[in-house]
């Protein structure tokens, strides 16, 4: 009786891995960060995929999808291995990842040498933007420079002539600066680079204080953001000094802020609260879903599988021949719960960016809310420089 | 530098010192009496700022929170040492850094899974909330004043158990000579159990009252415990007083350390350059500090047998 089952049992499964291997099906593999801290953005993009998966009952452009998805841990050297076994082992088609610049660096060249399409829902480090843009890597986020270039903007509109700016001593925490400089106009009073992970921001408030200027600007992602907002607070500088920031007062770290970060400035390409019917129709089905608002990282993440769904359904499912997928992925040819969205030459998106605000909804909870928009269909600085 | 900032630094310096101090305390006596690397004792710091973090939400009084938190971290830390430490007191140092090393890794993940990975934060007790008003703009708030002198009643408590009790006395000499205490006919086992039961719940009760100033996430003590490790070597291994002078110590270099770097490179650098290597230069000086301290007091500012 026994032997019965197991020989039917093993019959099934033939069975079910062979109509599955005749019906071409379409396997695409995540890597994300899933431990420590950042797990939160992870699970985001992780979570808007699969919405957008399950929405269309577990079909991406008419075919049957198989999503393998790993976690980075953050270390350069676990995402490599995890991106090669999903290019080799797995043979999937199309890798979505990362959540974080450095990691995408580290899967990159295996990726794209294998001539399997790389999109990054997230990271978009300006290193392939430039004249190192690749034919086989997307990205349906931003260029990381961007927001704080906005940001700039922002302070020139709200009429800001001192700003003390800060943010954590590594790559990201440079290049951020380095945004926000070149398109404000003021003056930059401090530059304040703290080190990463930093747990008291006292001794830096109490030297915002004392500088003459009006407003702070920073970046400073996940807990290192709930720190600085809470104290920030309890210094008492939110009534005479306006706070400017990216990634650091969102979806992510909004739960930790709460009332501290109400009223806080920050620049993005989307909001919860923007009001088209795509998004609503994608923000409540995620809320009723997985029970959390949605920020940026989820909305990338759900427009990446809507992006791959409109690129499968042109190619009738064939991915066979490369430029045509490359060419059909380009079009970007679905509805971004952003509005308008397309690929530029190096293939990052060309898209409006928007001043945003957090607010409280009436049950209690905080999100970013849309103010206005900054900059339409705002190019990177280095796209020229990407000869594709 | 206006006096008022230099002002605001000292009191950081001195408040991150307290906290420094309450961890390294346990630390120490784990260390110096038992010859035991805990490496998951940073872990306890985090352990404690859920726990008040899980009490606040049910009880909604911090005061509540705090005792059920320090029950818990302490009946955490006696779980852990009869379960899993106390098999490891004969092994070598590897293996208790393997083990210890272990349940840094499972604590971080249970605190994920349970709490999820987001960063949380609590609100300090109503009757701390306010601050004084330094500057037009500044405020200083009162709860950071309650930090420091927590964390001075808990230095002058373990002061005096540690010299002048029954059980501080055993501490002592076990710190020196456990075999001679041992063969005298004391329960080492059972004093051991004490004092792990006690750097426990010091740990988790920094970790409680870091909460409300901090964000909890999981994590959130490993970093503090590489300088919690600087701590105990600079004020020398198994010393309580040494870890109070070496705490504040620690904690006023890196706070000043880390604002007037960059001001006093700017004196000779350009302001660019000066921003580029002064974060650097500033997390290095507690280790330098270290360095130069082992140089000329290699037991440490003040070695077990001499004071406590």
């Amino acid at each position: 009786m026994k032997n019965l089952r197991t020989s039917l049992s093993a019959f099934a499964l033939c069975a079910a891995t062979g109509t599955a291997a005749m019906a071409e099906d379409l396997k695409i593999g995540m890597v994300v960060t899933l431990s420590g801290p950042p797990a939160a953005l992870g699970q985001q993009i992780v979570d808007g995929f699969q919405l957008a998966l399950d929405q269309k009952d577990g079909m991406l452009g008419g075919q049957k999808t198989e999503l393998v998805v790993e976690d980075d841990e953050l270390k350069p050297d676990v995402a490599l291995l995890k991106a090669t076994s999903l290019v080799e082992r797995e043979e999937v088609d199309i890798v979505v990842g990362t959540v974080f610049s450095n990691m995408l660096q580290a899967i990159f060249k295996p990726v794209v040498a294998s001539e399997t399409f790389l999109i990054s829902p997230n990271a978009g480090p300006s290193t392939f933007a430039g004249k190192n843009c690749n034919p086989f890597f997307f990205a349906t986020s931003y260029q990381n420079n961007q927001n704080a270039e906005v940001s700039g903007m922002i302070a020139n509109d709200q009429g800001f002539t001192n700003v003390f700016a800060m943010a954590p001593n590594y790559q990201a925490g440079r290049d951020n600066m380095v945004g926000f400089k070149q398109t404000f106009e003021g003056t930059v009073t401090d530059e304040v680079f703290t080190p990463l992970g930093h747990q008291d921001f006292s001794a830096e408030l109490a030297r915002l204080s004392t500088s003459d200027a009006e407003a702070l600007f920073t970046f400073m992602p996940g807990g290192m953001g709930v720190r600085l907002v809470k104290q920030f607070d309890a210094a008492g500088l939110s009534d005479s000094l306006k706070f400017m920031s990216v990634f650091t007062t969102d979806e992510t770290t909004l739960p930790g802020q709460k009332d501290a970060a109400v009223g806080f400035l920050a620049a993005g390409t989307w909001a919860p609260d923007m009001d088209t019917e795509a998004n609503n129709a994608f923000t409540s089905a995620f809320e009723e879903k997985y029970g959390y608002i949605p920020g940026s990282y989820a909305m990338q993440a759900y427009d990446t599988a809507n992006l791959i769904d409109s690129a499968v359904a042109k190619l009738g499912g064939d991915m066979s021949d490369k430029d045509a997928v490359r060419a059909a992925i380009k079009a970007a040819d679905f509805s971004s719960v952003r509005g308008d969205f397309a690929f530029n030459n190096n293939h990052y998106p060309i898209q409006d960016f928007h001043m945003l605000k957090v607010a409280k909804r009436d049950d209690g909870k905080f999100h970013t809310s849309f103010v206005n928009t900054i900059v339409e269909d705002y190019e990177d600085s280095f796209h020229e420089e990407c000869q594709m | 530098m206006s006096f008022t900032l230099f002002m605001i630094l000292v009191l950081n310096g001195f408040q991150y010192g307290m906290l420094l101090f309450l961890i390294a305390a346990g630390l120490t006596l784990v260390f110096g009496v038992m010859g035991f690397i805990n490496l998951a004792h940073g872990v306890q710091f985090m352990v404690g700022a859920y726990l008040v973090y899980a009490f606040y939400g049910v009880t909604g009084s911090f005061g509540l929170a705090l005792v059920l938190s320090l029950i818990a971290a302490l009946a955490i830390g006696l779980i852990f040492e009869f379960f899993i430490f106390r098999h490891l007191y004969d092994r070598t140092h590897l293996d208790q850094v393997l083990a210890t090393f272990g349940i840094i890794i499972f604590l971080n993940e249970l605190a994920k899974v349970i709490f999820g990975p987001a960063t949380l934060s609590i609100d300090p007790p109503d009757l701390l909330s306010g601050s004084i008003t330094l500057t037009e703009q500044l405020r200083y708030p009162i709860y950071r004043f309650a930090t420091i002198v927590a964390g001075l009643l808990v230095a002058v408590a373990l002061f005096i158990i540690v010299s002048y009790t029954r059980v501080g006395m055993l501490i002592r000499a076990g710190a020196t000579s456990p075999d001679i205490v041992s063969a005298l006919g004391v329960n080492i086992q059972r004093l051991f159990m004490i004092v792990f039961g006690v750097g426990a719940m010091l740990a988790g009760f920094a970790g409680v009252i870091a909460a409300p100033i901090f964000a909890i996430e999981p994590g959130m003590g490993d970093n503090i415990l590489i300088v919690a490790f600087v701590v105990i070597i600079i004020g020398g291994i198994g010393s309580i007083g040494g870890a109070f002078i070496a705490a504040l110590l620690v904690g006023l270099v890196d706070t000043l350390g880390r604002s007037l770097s960059v001001e006093l490179l700017s004196i000779v650098f350009s302001p660019s350059v000066a921003n580029q290597i002064g974060p650097a230069l500033a997390s290095m000086l507690i280790y330098v500090l270290m360095a130069a301290i082992l140089i000329f007091r290699p037991k440490g500012l003040l070695p077990a047998r001499g004071v406590a």
